[in-house]
């Protein structure tokens, strides 16, 4: 009986109501780990983006995030990664795709634009930081007594300098060339990153929602937008966390100060930082955020004004069955408000913030408006689908595709950024780094 | 190591993996089996024939093992009921496995409906089945090549290479695909792969008693079913998306899509 039951467990139904005439195989075969996909590898290009613009186009201004927003980026990576694991039916196989790579898919080449992508990323942080990990092989291998933290440190800078230990001028002139030099190979490779992810929907000719040449651009803008908001609030928090841990002296959630030995930076001085730094990237983030929703309104009222056959459909996902999500949630919460947020004068580093936080929901819903949204109507356009995230998980699948799915993905990249933090310690504020 | 070196060796190491990678898998399917030139498998489908038995879809599914229960179906059946207002609507309750037993029309969340009879203009029924395109766009999106054709056009799966990523359920336009509810891979008709090559003939058309369904070489002019595609009305199944269907329809509706 359990047998029986087990073998009726159809990939999608359990989060599939189906209306009106849908074909008997259609299920919302892509749910929430692949709204989670485009939305974090598209925080990664975004993120990298942003640091690129100290490094390559020389904003001073953003120095302090840059860094920031490099290692934050890294951090992401492996992220960006998870949701695909997540949802594919056979995990173990998936390194399938680098063995068996099949151009012809868009999946298939996606796994070698990321490895470039995640090579020139790890290559940056080790230029911007070399000079750094150097030190601290010096500094660890002088100090007497190493706390435990220390000696497990001190191994791995000794591993990840590579043997590199010239830090003379010379050495570190050329170091700076290559980051910058790598920091601007990153633009258009973490675009082309995203950009596929975008192709990847863009391709799908039977769906009639995806299927446009716009998508990839619509997607790399507001990866772009959605980056630099997260390093807004992250950084935000962390500095608040900094902050807050400085007057208390509470060494451990500063895992920078750990590792450098130094002591933490003046709790004014931060603060200072902090208001710079987050004023002056939402000043990026509103030129970005332009021209993401113009891309995505010129889609829309291109459509409209077109009307092929699937625009009934169409109308009716967008108007009627998706009409809060697309036009209140996406457009209203996530993209006007935080837009006049940002342009009315006098903007303080917290209406930036919830500015910013309401952008990442605006981006989110995007994502989900495209991914879920395209699955809405049957591939005969006489029925409708309607996705319902699985809240409490009965099965692997309900959790893997579902809410506690989700929720490992968002936190994951906080997790691995304090770590990383450790090593590559983010914050370091340090007048000759690049 | 200077760090020119290590750049260096970076470098030859990448491009050696590259190379290395590239190697691999440029063996197609085609190649691998024996090309036979004098072959295409094509299928008919006689809409005037088929009454909703629902028939075939029983036989495809205890043949080729697809759960009786599961809500998945290889090959499935429609009802049309078109209406003198033009307006249409149509079924297919669990794949009509059990055939159309009531007049009452299955519109899931949306209940059942009846169409009163005086205004009925017009009702009928389609099968429905993967349509081995002569391109598909499930072979084009697999990103690790687990969907394949075969050199006389049937397009399969490797249900031990396929890593379930779903890019080809979504990339179909016929909708035919799905998750093998126990194996957990993606799978669709073969064509009775295992049946026909051994010269068989497919279980649904085998279990069809009013010869609706029929399959057969397009290449060979005496077969019944390239004698129909050629010297009769035929229709496929959403000609717009490019895929070049090899499922031919003789009597197909315009509503039908
Ligand atoms: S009907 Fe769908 S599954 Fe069958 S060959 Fe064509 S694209 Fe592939
Ligand atoms: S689900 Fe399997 S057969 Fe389909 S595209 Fe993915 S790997 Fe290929």
């Amino acid at each position: 009986m359990v047998e029986q039951v087990a073998q009726m467990v159809v990939h999608g139904e359990a989060w599939t109501i189906k209306d009106l005439f849908v074909l008997p195989n259609e299920y919302v075969y892509w749910s929430i780990q692949i709204v989670m996909y485009p939305y974090m590898t598209g925080l990664v290009a975004g993120a990298f983006v942003l640091s690129s613009l100290y490094h390559v186009f020389n904003v001073e201004r953003l120095k302090e995030i840059a860094r920031y927003a490099l290692v934050f980026s890294f951090a992401l990576l492996p992220v960006a990664m998870m949701p695909l694991m997540l949802h594919l039916m056979q995990p173990l196989r998936g390194i399938h795709v680098l063995m068996t790579p099949h151009f012809t898919s868009a999946i298939s080449a996606f796994g070698i634009v990321f490895m470039t992508y995640a090579c020139i990323v790890a290559a940056e942080i080790w230029f911007v930081y070399r000079k750094f990990i150097v030190e601290s092989v010096h500094r660890l291998n002088n100090k007497q007594d190493r706390s435990g933290l220390e000696s497990l440190l001190l191994p791995i800078y000794k591993v990840i300098s590579l043997g590199a230990m010239d830090i003379s001028k010379e050495a570190l002139d050329s170091d700076h060339k290559a980051v910058k030099f790598l920091a601007a190979l990153g633009i258009p490779v973490a675009c082309f990153l995203h950009g596929y992810a975008g192709f990847i929907f863009g391709s799908v000719k039977a769906n009639a929602l995806w299927m446009t040449p716009l998508m990839p651009v619509i997607f790399i803008c507001s990866a772009v937008v959605s980056g630099i908001a997260l390093c807004i609030v992250s950084y935000y928090i962390f500095m608040e966390i900094r902050k807050w841990a400085a007057k208390r002296g509470k060494n451990w959630l500063l895992p920078d100060a750990l590792a450098q030995g130094g002591t933490a930076i003046p709790v004014e001085q931060l603060r200072s930082i902090q208001e710079h730094e987050v004023k002056m990237t939402s000043k990026y983030l509103l030129i970005f955020m332009t021209a993401a929703i113009t891309l995505e309104i010129l889609d829309m009222i291109f459509r409209g004004y077109t009307a092929v056959k699937s625009w009934d459909a169409l109308r009716m996902v967008i108007y009627e069955h998706d009409f809060m999500k697309i036009f209140v949630y996406q457009y209203g919460l996530g993209n006007f408000l935080p837009f006049l947020l940002l342009l009315v004068p006098g903007l303080s580093t917290r209406r930036a913030v919830i500015a910013s936080i309401l952008v990442l929901f605006g981006v989110f819903m995007m994502r989900w408006n495209v991914v879920i949204g395209g699955q809405a109507f049957s591939l005969t356009f006489a029925g409708f689908m309607e996705y319902h995230l699985p809240i409490i998980p009965h099965d692997i699948e309900t959790f893997k595709e579902g809410l506690g799915g989700m929720l490992s993905v968002i936190f994951a990249p906080f997790i691995i950024f304090y770590f990383l933090n450790m090593i590559f310690p983010a914050f370091m504020s340090d007048d000759e780094a690049h | 190591m200077k760090r020119r070196d290590f750049l260096k060796n970076t470098a030859v190491f990448v491009a050696g993996a590259s190379v290395s990678v590239s190697a691999l898998d440029f063996i197609t399917p085609k190649e691998l089996f024996a090309a036979n030139p004098q072959l295409k498998w094509g299928f008919l489908v006689d809409t005037h024939k088929c009454v909703g038995c629902g028939f075939c879809v029983k036989a495809c599914k205890t043949e080729n093992d697809i759960p009786f229960e599961a809500n998945v179906t290889r090959t499935w059946v429609e009802r049309y009921v078109i209406k003198k207002d033009g307006d249409v609507v149509m079924d297919s309750p669990k794949g009509a496995r059990d055939g159309f037993t009531t007049k009452l029309l299955d519109q899931n969340h949306s209940g059942m409906t009846l169409v009163p009879e005086n205004e009925i203009a017009q009702a009928f029924f389609v099968p429905k089945l993967c349509n081995h395109c002569t391109t598909p766009a499930c072979v084009q999106v697999c990103p690790v090549g687990a969907t394949y054709q075969t050199a006389d056009g049937v397009v399969l799966v490797d249900r031990s290479w396929c890593i379930g990523c779903g890019y080809c359920i979504m990339g179909c336009p016929y909708g035919v695909r799905f998750f093998h509810p126990v194996e957990h891979v993606a799978d669709k008709c073969t064509f009775c792969y295992h049946r026909i090559s051994k010269g068989g003939d497919t279980a649904c058309a085998q279990a069809c008693p009013f010869d609706a369904r029929q399959i057969g070489n397009l290449k060979d002019p005496n077969d019944p079913v390239a004698q129909a595609v050629l010297n009769q009305r035929v229709g496929v199944l959403r000609d717009e998306y490019g895929t070049k269907p090899n499922v031919y329809y003789i009597g197909l509706n315009k509503e039908v899509r």
